[in-house]
């Protein structure tokens, strides 16, 4: 169940991909584990097949499709990301995805859409209680959604998407820290209001709404200046927008990335 | 039951070994390119919970010779405490060496602005005394007495310990959690046991022993 021949992008890096082994094994993904190594040991918690993710609230045209027909609708490309995790540490994957933005556009947002938030699936049967308010949410501005570097990922390596990486579809943000990319998307909402989002619940101290990666605003429990790309030994300097400020620096002009971190 | 000496000699020995083993399992690990994408972070947490694991194993020493009889296994103490002071400097060691790569600025500066890097390294630098004090010839020197007040740090050593571990976690309390529910048990049974002296006292369990005084007894009145 491989892609085949996908397009290549200019958005990609060229940065040496991290093995898929670890790509794959070493994952956040709080629904199906708390530690790194467990969403890959559970993976038999999430179905991802068959499966319906909604798009929904203020658009034009909402609508309910199934992954072969969100590809159908916007054919994947391969983009090589750079990920950088809040933990202080990263990883470059090459994701296969398709443009969010392309999608956004034939579902035709309101003029009153001003952000967008992104559910995950949650079973209460079968995945973790309690530690987070679930489902999961996250959300990003409009213009933050439409922007070219932000895909829906259905895929790795060239292969459809192990559960563990947030099969069969999650959001993927690369210039903000990882948690921002929601796994196993069922809705993706157009509202009003600028969402909560399941982190900001979690720690409104620790975690804001914008989560982009910036080494001059720390965490409050560890520094942000470095990181450890996985499979290295020692830390490299953690880039501002994670080295993407050139692509979306504008998105931010005039704020201060201190106060909306 | 008790250990003749030859005997303990080699319970003590074999307790050597089975403190090594953690270390040894990690090392192994480390070679084998087993311990997971992140080593680093592996080796470092998992000498931080040893060390954690070893206190909480000292601090129980007491609490199972009352209730067991067994008295001779304070004699084992020692290695457990060294142990745990020992585990807690190579946990310091792979933060500073293998995590941080030497680079003082950042470490000074992570010591004083990270609460659980703080508590952390507070609780190390409070072991450092006990280690120091834990020879024969110290407590000697020292006089019992006041080893013993010295070596009550480990009660808010391995209290820092907790909290540096719960404040490190991102969301999930479960770890910690355990560790603090152990440790609230070993220092709550020695506040029981306290309350129990203090009410013996009270009830007057000591008054029928004949008091002693100096001087001249005068007998106040005549048979």
């Amino acid at each position: 169940t491989a892609f085949g021949p996908l397009a290549a992008s200019p958005l990609s890096t060229t940065e040496t991909p991290t093995s898929r082994r670890a790509v794959t094994t070493y994952n956040n993904f709080y629904e199906l584990g708390t530690d790194k190594s467990d969403p890959a040991e559970n993976i038999h918690r999430l179905k991802p097949s068959p499966w319906t993710l909604r798009i929904e609230g203020l658009v034009n045209k909402p609508r309910s499709l199934g992954i072969d027909e969100l590809l159908k609708l916007v054919p994947p490309e391969e983009r090589i990301y750079r990920m950088r995790c809040v933990e202080g540490w990263s990883m470059v994957i090459p994701w296969v995805g398709i443009p969010l933005g392309s999608l956004l556009k034939l579902v035709e947002p309101q003029g009153s859409a001003k952000y967008v938030e992104f559910v995950s699936h949650y079973d209460r049967a079968t995945m973790t209680r309690g530690v987070l308010d679930w489902p999961y949410t996250e959300g990003l501005r409009l213009d933050e959604a439409r922007h070219p570097l932000t895909i829906l990922a259905v895929g790795l390596y060239g292969e459809v998407l192990p559960v563990q990486n947030g099969a069969p579809v999650r959001l993927v943000v690369p210039w903000k820290y990882g948690f921002k990319g929601a796994k196993s998307l069922v809705a993706i909402r157009f509202v009003e209001r600028q969402p909560v989002t399941a982190w900001m619940k979690a720690g409104p101290s620790e975690y804001g709404f914008y989560a982009n990666v910036n080494p001059d605003v720390d965490h409050p429990r560890w520094s942000q200046a470095t990181e450890r790309r996985i499979g290295e030994f020692t830390k490299r300097k953690t880039l501002m927008l994670n080295g993407y400020s050139d692509q979306v620096g504008s998105l931010y002009a005039g704020m201060d990335l201190r106060r909306f971190y | 039951m008790t250990p003749s000496n030859p005997q303990l000699t080699a319970i003590k020995a074999a307790l050597f070994l089975a403190c090594l083993l953690p270390a040894g399992l990690l090392w192994q690990g480390f070679e084998a390119d087993s311990l997971g994408a992140n080593p680093i972070e592996a080796i470092t947490r998992s000498l931080g919970e040893w060390t954690l694991r070893f206190l909480l194993i000292t601090l129980a020493v007491t609490p199972l010779r009352k209730y067991t009889g067994w008295h001779w296994i304070v004699r084992l103490r020692r290695t457990l405490g060294l142990f745990a002071f020992a585990y807690g400097v190579a946990h310091l060691m792979s933060y500073v060496w293998l995590d941080q790569f030497f680079d003082w600025p950042a470490i000074a500066k992570d010591i004083l602005k990270r609460p659980f890097i703080t508590v952390g390294f507070a609780a190390l630098v409070l072991m450092i005394p006990l280690a120091a004090t834990s020879s024969n010839f110290a407590i000697r020197r020292l006089g019992g007495r006041k080893w013993q007040s010295l070596h009550r740090a480990i009660y808010p050593i391995a209290m820092l310990g907790c909290l540096h571990f719960w404040w490190l976690v991102k969301k999930d309390i479960t770890e910690p959690l355990v560790y603090s529910v152990i440790l609230a048990a070993l220092l709550g049974v020695r506040m029981w046991w306290r309350e129990q002296e203090r009410r013996r006292q009270l009830a007057g369990a000591y008054l029928p022993q004949t008091p002693k005084f100096k001087g001249k007894v005068i007998k106040i009145f005549s048979e």
